[in-house]
């Protein structure tokens, strides 16, 4: 494979089909098992139709990184993923606070922070969403007008906050009504 | 023991007392999971007093039954089953969702249920906590309100018991609406807004038993498999296979709307007055341009994401949000109701999954009431004054609220068709059952077989264990893969049977080897584990009660309806002839292993070890 550039993972709602498909495969590359919980990204479902894809979104100068106090937390130079060091990792919760959507978690048994890592650059969930036909998860590299990574924490937000925004576009006015 | 957690979990409401029950492995092999192993618990349970339980008392059980390859095979699913207070016997109702998924990596293969609860409950499961909380804030709700109520609690319990981890995601939940409240045997255990148990008529069991919702969440992995390597690839393989299914993809079960009419002569039409229509207005196309405002939807693992979002956001029913809806609902609130709109399909199809109401016995019941009400056997005072006119949507969704309620007339509809017929029947003098299109008081699902087009036969709903089940038919050959025999694997496993059209050959029966390690093979299941579970259920079907018991021969018949000639289109005059219908009811107890009337032949229980039953069919059916 030839050197590997830095990627992002593009997300739009909209096109989420709930199948979960990507928690599926996440867990399998990262846990050897099918384990939800586990799962780097992971869908958020609090109003039916409205499923988030929530995962980590690469910030440009990323407090979570920042925030730990062991440097457990690495920026990839290969990929641009945010990378944990188990061996350091202290379960001290500060990178969950620290970012702004509450993306990073714990492990429910290592208990070590866990972030998306890109899979080394070739994200799984992104695979089976393109190879359903669903893309609502896409790789991108462009950066067609200045600093996009400027933009990428806009991302950064916590489900309900998502879906809040989400369910309006999605069933208009009634959409108040399920949050 | 590969593919289980090991361990299913007992709650009895009265007492409040909790157990861990566990099973042999040669009882989890035989019987697998779901339908299979539900049918042998409510055997081994009820099966010496069947006749007496009450579905809707406190000592009928109610199980939700994951199976091994729940959150495995693509399309989790969840069977509920119990004592059925629609046919008196054993339905395996499945319902997609991950309610299945978090229950498995919460420590659970199943929910055993008993008694009553004394006040209104919800069962709160998170990991090896369980809790019965109180549900009077949420009892009368309808489903939506319910669900929204339930994640915010869900959400919050979480957070509290569980902070340290980050967020949680929303725990998942199974729920009744009113209908169950009001025990309505027609009421449906439902998931998310649009998601539905419906055949069986197992809400009302949840009801009577005053337990409005079980939530889920579960944080660990699913449970271990024989063979992991071989699970995933074989997962990946499917996958790569299910998307050969492109159609099916695209329109889910939707496309049958103008299908089943215009090409099929299958669907009903003015309560199975007619099976054709050539209403261009209900295509597929229509639903997909007007009122899909998701193009592909679906649960745990699905790769076909048959289910589309639908919602009316302009006209009459503004704010109308529904499932596909699938063919079923599609048909059986559409043109059985007159109805030939999109819009008013999404409306009466949303109507019944608020109020908990199965879209297909609703749908029937509807059905029925509209054409007594043609034929001048109902009146408007009979209703309430209601003008249920065909083609009227707001009428039915208003007989439908009736119903879920149990005001007027809704209180007798609440029985379902074939009970209300008998009812109505008496209030007016006359038999009404001839417009009852069932089997064993199962509305029959939106597939006829009077043109002989359609996936079912002649003897697909008479002599189905599950009656009018559309999902589980009696068919020949019995490895058929709509025959109930197969249908039971998908119920047992427990996944959906909408992940396996487009699969190669074999994958299956090496996906359920590849996490299981059992050597279960084909020819084993038809021969003896398919049969195993089928002849309990014909048993429990036919010692029935305690308020119908249904007659061998004379009940296993189809719908007086079949046996009228289609009136129109390209199938004009089509019917079931009773002399073909009858040898092939006969070749079918042969193949299957009953006797000229039904009854599961000593010799083949006998074989298969349910000396039990074959003891209770001598002594209680002469």
């Amino acid at each position: 494979m030839s050197e590997t550039k830095p990627i992002w993972i593009a997300r739009d709602f909209s096109r989420c089909s709930g199948c979960r498909r990507c928690e599926i495969v996440c867990s399998i590359h990262h846990e050897k098992k099918i384990w939800p919980d586990a799962s780097r990204v992971r869908i958020y479902m609090l109003v039916p139709g409205a499923e988030i894809p929530h995962l980590c979104t690469q910030c440009e100068d990323p407090p979570c990184v920042d925030s730990c106090p062991v440097s457990a937390l690495s920026i990839s130079e290969k990929t641009g993923a945010i990378l944990v060091d188990n061996e350091k990792c202290t379960s001290c919760r500060n990178c969950i606070e620290a970012c702004q959507g509450r993306i990073p978690f714990l492990h429910p048994e290592s208990r070590k922070a866990v972030i998306c890592d890109l899979c080394d650059g070739d994200p799984q969930c992104v695979k089976v969403c393109q190879e359903g036909r669903w893309g609502a998860l896409w790789t991108t590299s462009e950066k067609p007008m200045g600093n996009e990574d400027f933009n990428k924490k806009l991302y950064a937000r916590k489900p309900e906050e998502m879906v809040k925004d989400f369910v309006t576009l999605l069933y208009g006015e009634k959409g108040e009504e399920f949050v | 023991m590969r593919g289980y957690a090991g361990k299913f979990l007992e709650i009895d409401l009265e007492t409040e007392k909790i157990k861990t029950v566990s099973f042999e492995d040669e009882i989890l092999r035989t019987y697998l999971g779901g339908r299979g192993l539900g049918t042998k618990i409510l055997w081994d349970r009820l099966g010496s007093k069947w006749e007496t339980i009450d579905p809707l008392g406190s000592e009928n059980i109610l199980l939700a039954m994951t199976g091994p390859l729940t959150g495995y095979y693509p399309g989790g699913r969840i069977c509920i089953t119990g004592k059925s207070p629609q046919s008196n016997g054993i339905v395996g109702s499945t319902i997609a969702g991950e309610f299945g998924i978090e229950l498995r990596c919460a420590g659970w293969d199943g929910i055993i249920i008993t008694g009553s609860a004394s006040e209104p409950s919800y069962l709160s499961i998170i990991d090896s906590e369980i809790e019965l909380k109180k549900a009077d804030h949420i009892w009368g709700k309808e489903g939506k309100e319910t669900f929204k109520i339930l994640v915010k609690e869900g959400r919050e319990e979480l957070f509290n018991k569980k902070s340290e981890y980050g967020e949680w995601k929303n725990p998942a939940i199974l729920y009744i609406g009113p209908a169950a409240e009001n025990k309505s045997r027609m009421a449906v255990v439902s998931g998310k807004w649009t998601h539905a148990a419906g055949y069986g008529g197992y809400g009302g069991v949840m009801g009577s038993k005053n337990l409005k919702a079980i939530v889920a969440k579960g944080s660990g992995p699913l449970p271990e498999v024989s063979d992991a390597d071989k699970t995933f690839d074989l997962l990946d393989k499917a996958c790569k296979d299910l998307m050969d299914n492109d159609a099916f993809r695209r329109w889910g079960t939707g496309y049958i709307g103008y299908d089943c009419g215009a090409r099929t002569s299958s669907e009903p039409i003015r309560n199975w007055q007619e099976e054709w229509h050539d209403e261009r207005s209900f295509g597929a196309d229509r639903f997909e341009q007007r009122v899909w405002i998701k193009r592909y939807w679906g649960d745990f693992g699905c790769q076909t994401t048959c289910y589309k979002i639908a919602m009316c956001k302009t006209g009459p029913f503004k704010g109308a949000i529904d499932d596909n809806p699938d063919y079923e609902l599609q048909a059986y609130l559409g043109p059985n109701l007159g109805l030939y709109t999109p819009e008013e399909a999404v409306y009466t199809s949303s109507r019944m999954d608020d109020l908990g109401i199965c879209g297909i016995q609703g749908g029937n019941v509807l059905g029925f009431a509209g054409e007594l009400y043609q034929r001048g056997i109902l009146s408007k005072d009979d209703l309430d004054g209601i003008d249920l006119k065909w083609g009227d949507a707001k009428a039915f969704g208003d007989l439908a609220e009736k119903i879920a309620h149990r005001e007027g007339i809704g209180d007798v509809l609440a029985e379902g068709t074939y009970r209300a017929a008998l009812k109505l029947g008496e209030m007016k003098g006359t038999d009404l059952t001839k417009y009852v299109v069932h089997g064993k008081a199962i509305g029959c699902g939106a597939h006829g077989i009077r043109s002989h087009l359609d996936f079912p036969t002649d003897i697909a709903y008479a002599c189905s264990v599950q009656g009018g089940d559309h999902t589980s038919v009696a068919a020949l050959p019995l490895d058929h893969g709509n025959s109930e025999l197969n249908t039971l694997l998908h119920d047992s496993g427990v996944y959906c049977w909408f992940n396996v059209f487009s699969i190669r050959d074999g994958l299956l029966w090496e996906f359920l080897e590849a996490v299981t390690g059992w050597g279960i093979t084909e020819e084993e299941w038809y021969s003896r584990l398919a049969p195993s579970v089928i002849h309990i259920q014909r048993a429990v079907l036919l010692l029935g009660g305690p308020d119908i018991k249904w007659s061998p021969l004379e009940d296993d018949e189809n719908p007086d309806r079949f046996y009228e000639p289609l009136p129109s289109g390209p199938n004009k005059g089509d019917k079931i002839d009773i002399a073909t219908f009858k040898d092939m009811r006969k070749e079918y107890f042969e193949t299957v292993g009953w006797d000229e009337r039904g009854i599961p032949k000593s010799e083949v229980l006998k074989s298969l070890g349910l000396d039990d039953v074959d003891k209770a069919l001598r002594e209680k059916l002469n």
